[in-house]
């Protein structure tokens, strides 16, 4: 183990991963340029060869298409878009080819396939190049979703994806690329559909989700402060998720809030909070809060920005509302 | 050609009877260019279809029995009776798949194109689509894709004038599909569809060319349905006027031209032929109908392989 940031855990991965496999390789858009992806891919066309890191022409529809025909031919690929916006593009052979290919046919074969997106939200750029998306892939039957917040994870959950034969959508988010911690330096996997406890407390539940995970643990330690320890679960992926951590975790503490870094209607949160609601509804002493972004496209000016995302407090404040701390809950309002 | 025509006439008669459920789009009167097509391929080469794929699956040697099974639902259908007639696939005979979104495997195909290109494969992807798919914008990120990377593969429009009920003309100003890979940089012809030995000719020599490493083709091949978009009768069925092409289009029955052309080279007796078809039909329908249907207990399975 050694200390890496999130961003080298992301590059580790996809160098061991190739060096490793013949069959992985890179296709998207912005992977020659020195700064496209963050870092994220710096140099693998040098040390892999471009035949095997293609920065492809903007045609996010066909090159994805290509990818999961490349998947059904025996390949690995991995195929990046550097935003998750530009996604949407290419709908048709995530959803329609890739998730369905499996079920459409019995089993016989299937998309061993990996959908980097990139989440590049704050500094300015306005409502096309910093969307959080990850609940309308959620939804999907037959595409998993994972969204990394440490570094170890960064690493561990690319390498899970690359080896599953589904295909997976892998969502990392440009907010948490400095972000420092230990990194196995052998090829690590992090179980897909498996939550980590980040840290455990009694007094109230909060389920993060990619770098909300890392603000519960800001917002836990405030609230450590005030007396009420707070049990931090990072839940990594998104689909299947893992219910039975979170919900052993919501009838211990007896009070949840769901940190989501989408938007609020029809939400990642929303689904969790639903099934925490039917399944623990009579362990639960509070209405389960969630903390989101406000239903709203992401605005571009810094003052704007600013208002828009949310930080510990709005966690803090969820947790006072939840344990009936109105007094507390009034006086930040 | 005649396996394909019968094939469907079997199919359509289970459409008209209710036996079959499903949307079923026939090929009839198309067949020339499934069958020159794949007779240009060997069996490492893939071919990816669309909605109206009956005969691009078993030109390149896909069972009869898998495709009325699927058609009709059942378990020993090619696809486990989950895709029906407009998913077939036999991997085994180089058939990953076939899909109804306009286009939707054109890309695939290119994906399995760079796949035999990655590894080194002399082997060859062929992409069949209507003249729809020219309105879709990914057929021609593909074009460019293909033809930047050199990959070896196949473009094989097949080109009967009507996408649905809309005539070309009501969805195109210039009758130029031909030139579709032009502006891309890929080798584009038109072909006499309804012809099998000029369908043949041009697929080789494609099919040639991908595997030297020059990259992709592009090939128009001009046809008409006989039949409907979807189910066994004709447009005029469900109030879609034509233009009173069909009697035209009969008369250039691609079945018939080969006959006649084999006739001209030899006295083949094509009698032996035709009743091996027939008995195959017979059987293959007998055993798909005797198949069981699918437990409905186990319809949640294959989301995802484990």
């Amino acid at each position: 183990m050694r200390t890496l940031t999130y961003v080298a855990a992301i590059r580790e991965a996809h160098a061991q991963a190739m060096a490793a496999d013949r069959r992985v390789f890179l296709i998207g858009q912005g992977l020659w340029s020195p700064w496209y992806a963050g870092g994220s891919l710096e140099d693998l066309d040098r040390e892999f060869g471009r035949e095997r890191v293609l920065d492809s022409p903007v045609s996010e529809n066909a090159v994805t298409g290509m990818a999961v025909g490349a998947a059904l031919a025996g390949m690995r690929p991995i195929v990046f878009h550097p935003r998750l916006d530009f996604l949407l593009l290419a709908m048709d052979p995530v959803i329609n080819q890739a998730a369905n290919w499996s079920y459409l046919f019995a089993g016989q074969a299937s998309v061993p396939l990996v959908i980097r997106a990139v989440i590049n939200r704050g500094g300015e750029q306005g409502a096309q190049h910093s969307q959080a998306l990850h609940a309308m892939f959620m939804h999907v039957p037959g595409l998993k979703t994972v969204m990394p917040a440490t570094p170890a994870d960064a690493k561990g959950l690319l390498l899970a994806a690359i080896d599953d034969p589904n295909p997976v959508l892998y969502i990392d988010d440009r907010w948490l690329y400095a972000q420092t911690g230990l990194v196995p330096e052998e090829m690590c996997r992090t179980p897909i559909g498996e939550a980590a406890v980040r840290r455990i407390g009694s007094d109230v539940t909060i389920v993060g989700i990619s770098w909300m995970a890392a603000l519960a643990l800001e917002a836990a330690e405030l609230l450590a402060n005030q007396g009420i320890e707070a049990e931090v679960i990072d839940l990594r992926s998104l689909k299947p998720w893992d219910q039975s951590r979170v919900l052993e975790s919501a009838r211990k503490t007896r009070h949840v809030i769901v940190a989501d870094p989408g938007w609020r209607t029809g939400g990642a949160s929303a689904e969790i909070a639903a099934t925490i609601a039917a399944e623990a509804f009579h362990d639960l002493d509070a209405p389960i809060e969630r903390v989101t972004l406000p239903d709203t496209p992401a605005p571009t000016s810094r003052a704007e920005e600013q208002a828009y995302y949310p930080r510990p407090a709005a966690i803090v404040e969820a947790v006072w509302r939840a344990l009936g701390r109105q007094d507390q809950a009034e006086a930040a309002a | 050609m005649l396996r394909i025509r019968k094939g469907e006439e079997a199919i359509a008669q289970m459409s008209e009877s209710g036996e079959a459920r499903c949307p079923c789009h026939l090929s009839i009167g198309q067949e020339a260019i499934a069958a020159g097509v794949c007779a240009a391929l060997g069996a490492e080469d893939t071919i990816w279809g669309g909605h109206r794929s009956h005969g691009h699956y078993l030109a390149k040697g896909g069972s009869l029995e898998g495709l009325f099974a699927e058609v009709l639902g059942k378990t020993t259908g090619c696809a486990g009776g989950r895709g029906g007639s407009m998913h077939l696939m036999d991997t085994e005979q180089g058939i990953p798949g076939t899909v109804p979104i306009v286009a939707g495997t054109v890309p695939l195909a290119a994906g399995s194109a760079l796949a035999y290109k990655l590894r080194h494969e002399a082997r060859v992807a062929v992409a069949f689509f209507g003249d729809g798919a020219l309105e879709e914008g990914s057929v021609h990120e593909t074009l460019n894709l293909a033809a930047l990377y050199r990959l070896p593969m196949i473009f094989v429009c097949e080109n009967n004038l009507y996408s649905s009920h809309l005539h070309w003309t009501e969805r195109r100003v210039a009758d130029n599909l031909d030139q579709a890979g032009v502006f891309h940089s890929v080798p584009s012809q038109r072909v006499d569809g309804n012809q099998v030995e000029a369908v043949y000719n041009a697929a080789r020599e494609a099919a040639v060319r991908a595997r030297l490493g020059a990259g992709p083709s592009f090939l128009e091949c001009r046809t008409f349905r006989w039949r409907g978009h979807v189910g066994p009768g004709s447009d005029e069925d469900v109030g879609v006027e034509r233009r009173g092409e069909l009697a035209e289009w009969l008369a250039r029955d691609p079945i018939e031209r080969a006959e006649q052309e084999l006739a001209m080279m030899s006295a083949i007796d094509l009698e032996p032929h035709r009743a091996a078809i027939d008995e195959e039909i017979g059987r293959a329908l007998e055993a798909a109908r005797r198949a069981a249907a699918p437990d409905p207990q186990r319809a949640g399975e294959y989301v995802c392989v484990l």
